[in-house]
């Protein structure tokens, strides 16, 4: 079909899985460079970071299990990010609902599938509301959702680990932790031989729901067109602040049921100490799904392959895993940079307009 | 030829979106003389003169200057290469005097201190030799607009800019400061300097050009004597064909009041008053225009209305119902339309679809959705029905906006606000920098809508548009209403011109009139 304008969109696609493939092109052949200077074993180093992940059932469970946990804090960001707000209070509310998660778990006994729903829904309470102060906030008096969120994620951290660390201290499990949680409360592993929960299904149903209320739902589309042009939404008639406050609470939400999923499904007792660094990684997963909640999983899936990669790695080898962190700034730099080959979408562009007039 | 200074051949632009702004354009000019280019918005000018002044790179094609191949790598270069720029925006600096803004960048100093005395001698000599009546130790804050576009041009002057290229000079000039400007550009012509003069005025073209290039869709539609070509031919180059300028307007036959403007008071973040107890009122079936220059109140009393400000004082109407305390929803769902002056970042979200750009307003409506869910198939429908009534060319309705022309924009924001239940319409600019094609469109509606019963608020810099369109008028000048026309019969661009610059004022009796 000769549709100049159907052109210019398929080829605006086009690029951006270019460009995404190239930046990650790049990213492995320098860490290819890095391995081979650093390393006296490298081609065994390389063959556990790139085939690691692979050589077991378990290994794959592993990169599974983190791509599910990767998934809730990347949709939590992209929700965020796409209302145009900085807000890093995913990673409060990860932690935060994962504390509130083993403290119901324990605290109040109920019956087997109530049981982890209920909790689940608490810690998802928890994080949309974590998530929803600095919104407010920004709402009210302007204030700067980035530096209030990084903050209060501090706040919440010490205050849910206090009650996990006392109120919930089991003093016989020789180290920090809470007592062991009950089985009714906890997600059942569906593949023998791997670690992976129950979680998967609710993480698909989750990022499901996302993209319909994205596309689909009236919400969505203000909360896209207010995330574009805040000017452009509010003349319309779209109540921004609204708009502000709910994809927060929306965010936040799903952050705190990603929170709680992985305690309920990963963990036997309540034993973080620091924040776990998933709400971060929604950032860096977000970034490279570009916001778009369908892109989510697969941006999920890879960093966790090439984490799990780098694990295999540092054990087998004389290769450290902080190895990974360079390939992750590499792509993340290549993918966010706008003018990453710019050179050659214009001259593609240039192609595709000459050759249909 | 050798005797064009400038001459570009065969110049190609195609933007990083895509946009094929110019497609193998000529153009050239002569030493000494003052030429026009005119084209639809749209249709490459300003593209062209950014490739000339070094701010674009051309895609392809080659520059000549003097007869001798150049490229201009950026506007630095250019003014070296004796190129000077007047953009439509002025680049001045507000708090700084006329002499420092002329000297900018290339101040004479000693040692590591600037030399204040030679700065002023240095503003005063160019000031002086071009014979402009301006002060240069006023500040530019503290002058009108045509001061401030003298000080524009000076600017390029002492760079020893032998080309000027002029973007829309008039465009913000009352009548008065135009007949101004143009004695001015009659002296330089004769002090040898090149004008290139970009316009959309075909009246000014005819009285003070040499010659014009028109430029369509892109390309080079011809060059011509100006003394050779008549307004009409001029005009049915740029747009292709013949359109319709005639309105055919009939008699007003206003009904009962829709919209009423009571004692509106404006303020600033220092309590300076912009609007100053502003009243009247508009009729169902009646199109009441607002002129004024710039920044005489006119965006804070179109804010007001359309709730994007909250007023200090006084009260807005709509059907009664005071529209100071509602939301900006509330308003529309009361039946009022706002066609907003910048079309960039409140008509239209650039990165979104036409289609999302057009149900914006009604996205929520019992029409597009249904219950929490978007009515998809209906939303398809209803952008397509639109696209088509509207003339609005694109190829699909998921095409971003960005990637249409001005002209196409706006007809994109008009359709969305034309496409409800219509009481009251707000039209700020409709149709500023957009092509002729689509502002003879818009300015159609706008006079069925009235027909149709639609109370019509018209603000416009163009005098003439308001002066087609409106059966009433009103002209701002200072944050007041400086005078009130019950209908255009008997007035002159000239005698509005007396009261847009505040030279003129008439009673206050007279004024109240517009609220009776």
């Amino acid at each position: 079909m000769k549709d100049p304008g159907q052109n210019k969109i398929s080829l605006e696609n086009r690029f951006e899985a270019l460009r995404f493939f190239c930046a990650i092109g790049i990213a492995i052949l320098l860490s290819f460079v890095i391995i081979i200077l650093v390393s006296r074993e490298p081609f065994t180093a390389l063959r556990n970071l790139f085939l690691g992940p692979l050589s077991s059932m378990r290994r794959f469970g592993n990169v599974v299990e983190l791509a599910i946990t990767l998934t809730f804090s990347g949709l939590a960001v992209a929700v965020m990010f796409s209302a145009n707000q900085f807000n890093m209070g995913a990673e409060g509310s990860f932690y935060a609902a994962g504390a509130v998660a083993a403290m119901t778990a324990l605290g109040l006994p109920l019956p087997p599938v109530i049981h982890p729903l209920f909790a689940i829904l608490l810690g998802g309470l928890t994080g949309a509301v974590i998530c929803a102060i600095p919104a407010l906030l920004k709402a009210k008096w302007g204030a700067s959702e980035l530096v209030s969120s990084l903050m209060l994620n501090y706040v919440f951290f010490y205050f849910t680990r206090y009650f996990c660390n006392t109120v919930f201290k089991d003093p016989d499990s020789g180290y920090v932790s809470t007592y062991l949680l009950p089985l009714t409360a906890k997600l059942p592993r569906i593949i023998g031989g791997t670690r992976i929960h129950l979680g998967l299904f609710i993480v698909i149903a989750v990022t499901l729901l996302t993209v319909i209320f994205i596309k689909r739902t009236r919400w969505g589309y203000a909360l896209i067109q207010t995330g574009r042009s805040p000017g452009f939404a509010g003349y319309s008639g779209i109540n921004t602040s609204w708009v502000l406050i709910y994809s927060q609470l929306l965010g936040g939400f799903i952050a705190g049921v990603g929170g709680s999923v992985e305690v309920l499904g990963m963990y036997d007792r309540f034993q973080w100490q620091n924040l776990p660094g998933y709400g971060f990684d929604g950032v860096i997963v977000a970034i490279l799904a570009r916001n778009r909640p369908a892109w989510v999983p697969v941006a999920a899936f890879l960093l966790s392959y090439i984490r799990i990669g780098a694990d295999r790695m540092s054990t087998a080898t004389d290769v450290t895993s902080e190895m990974i962190a360079i390939i992750q700034g590499i792509i993340i730099m290549l993918v966010a940079a706008q003018a990453f080959m710019s050179r050659q979408r214009q001259k593609m562009l240039i192609k595709e307009i000459r050759s249909h007039g | 030829m050798a005797e064009d200074l400038l001459r570009m051949e065969g110049i190609v632009k195609i933007y990083s979106n895509g946009v094929v702004a110019n497609n193998g354009v000529d153009f050239s000019v002569k030493a000494g003389e003052i030429h026009a280019l005119v084209g639809e918005n749209g249709a490459g000018k300003t593209t062209l003169m950014k490739i000339l002044f070094g701010i674009e790179e051309a895609t392809s094609g080659n520059l000549l200057l003097n007869g001798l191949r150049e490229t201009i790598k950026s506007p630095i270069d250019a003014i070296q290469k004796g190129l000077g720029m007047v953009h439509q925006h002025f680049m001045l600096i507000e708090s700084m005097t006329v002499a420092e803004n002329i000297v900018l960048g290339m101040e004479p100093e000693t040692g590591l201190l600037l030399n204040q005395k030679k700065i002023l001698s240095d503003a005063r000599n160019i000031i002086e030799k071009y014979n402009f009546p301006i002060n240069p130790q006023d500040r530019i804050r503290d002058l009108p607009t045509g001061t401030r576009q003298k000080v524009e041009i000076l600017k390029a002057l002492f760079r020893n800019a032998r080309i000027l290229i002029l973007d829309e000079p008039t465009s913000v000039l009352t009548p008065q400061e135009t007949t101004e400007l143009f004695e001015q550009l009659k002296t330089l012509k004769n002090l040898g300097h090149t004008i290139i003069f970009i316009s959309h005025k075909l009246n000014e073209i005819k009285e003070i050009c040499d010659r014009i290039t028109i430029m369509r869709n892109a390309a080079t539609v011809g060059v011509y004597e100006v003394a050779k070509i008549s307004q009409q031919e001029i005009s049915s180059l740029m747009v292709g064909k013949d359109i319709d300028l005639n309105l055919n307007k009939t008699p007003a036959r206003p009904g009962e009041t829709a919209l009423r403007v009571r004692d509106l008071v404006v303020t600033d973040i220092n309590k300076r008053r912009l609007l100053e107890s502003v009243s009247f009122r508009l009729r169902r079936g009646e199109i009441l225009g607002i002129v004024g220059v710039e920044g005489n109140g006119q965006r804070e009393l179109v804010e007001s209305i359309t709730g994007l400000r909250k007023p200090e004082g006084g009260k807005v109407e709509l059907w009664g119902k005071d529209l100071t305390s509602l939301s900006i929803k509330g308003i529309r769902r009361l039946g009022l339309a706002h066609i907003p002056q910048d079309r960039m970042s409140k008509g239209a979200a650039l990165t979104s679809s036409i289609k999302e750009n057009l149900i914006s307003v009604a996205y929520d409506s019992p029409e597009l959705s249904r219950g929490p869910l978007l009515n998809l198939k209906k939303i398809d429908r209803w952008c397509r029905d639109l696209i088509r009534d509207y003339q609005i060319k694109a190829s699909s309705p998921e095409v971003p906006v960005k990637m249409l022309s001005g002209g196409n924009i706006q007809k994109v924001v008009v359709a969305r606000e034309f496409s409800g239940d219509l009481g009251c319409i707000i039209a700020d600019q409709p149709t500023r920098g957009i092509d002729v094609g689509a502002a003879s469109f818009i300015h159609h509606k706008l006079l069925a809508l009235r027909d149709s019963g639609a109370a019509i608020l018209l603000i416009s810099a163009d005098l003439s548009e308001v002066m087609e369109l409106s059966d009433s008028l009103l002209v701002m000048f200072g944050g007041r209403l400086a005078a009130y026309f019950e209908s255009l019969s008997s007035v002159t661009e000239e005698e509005l011109g007396l009261y847009m610059l505040g030279l003129k004022r008439q009673s206050d009796e007279e004024i109240k009139r517009c609220s009776a």
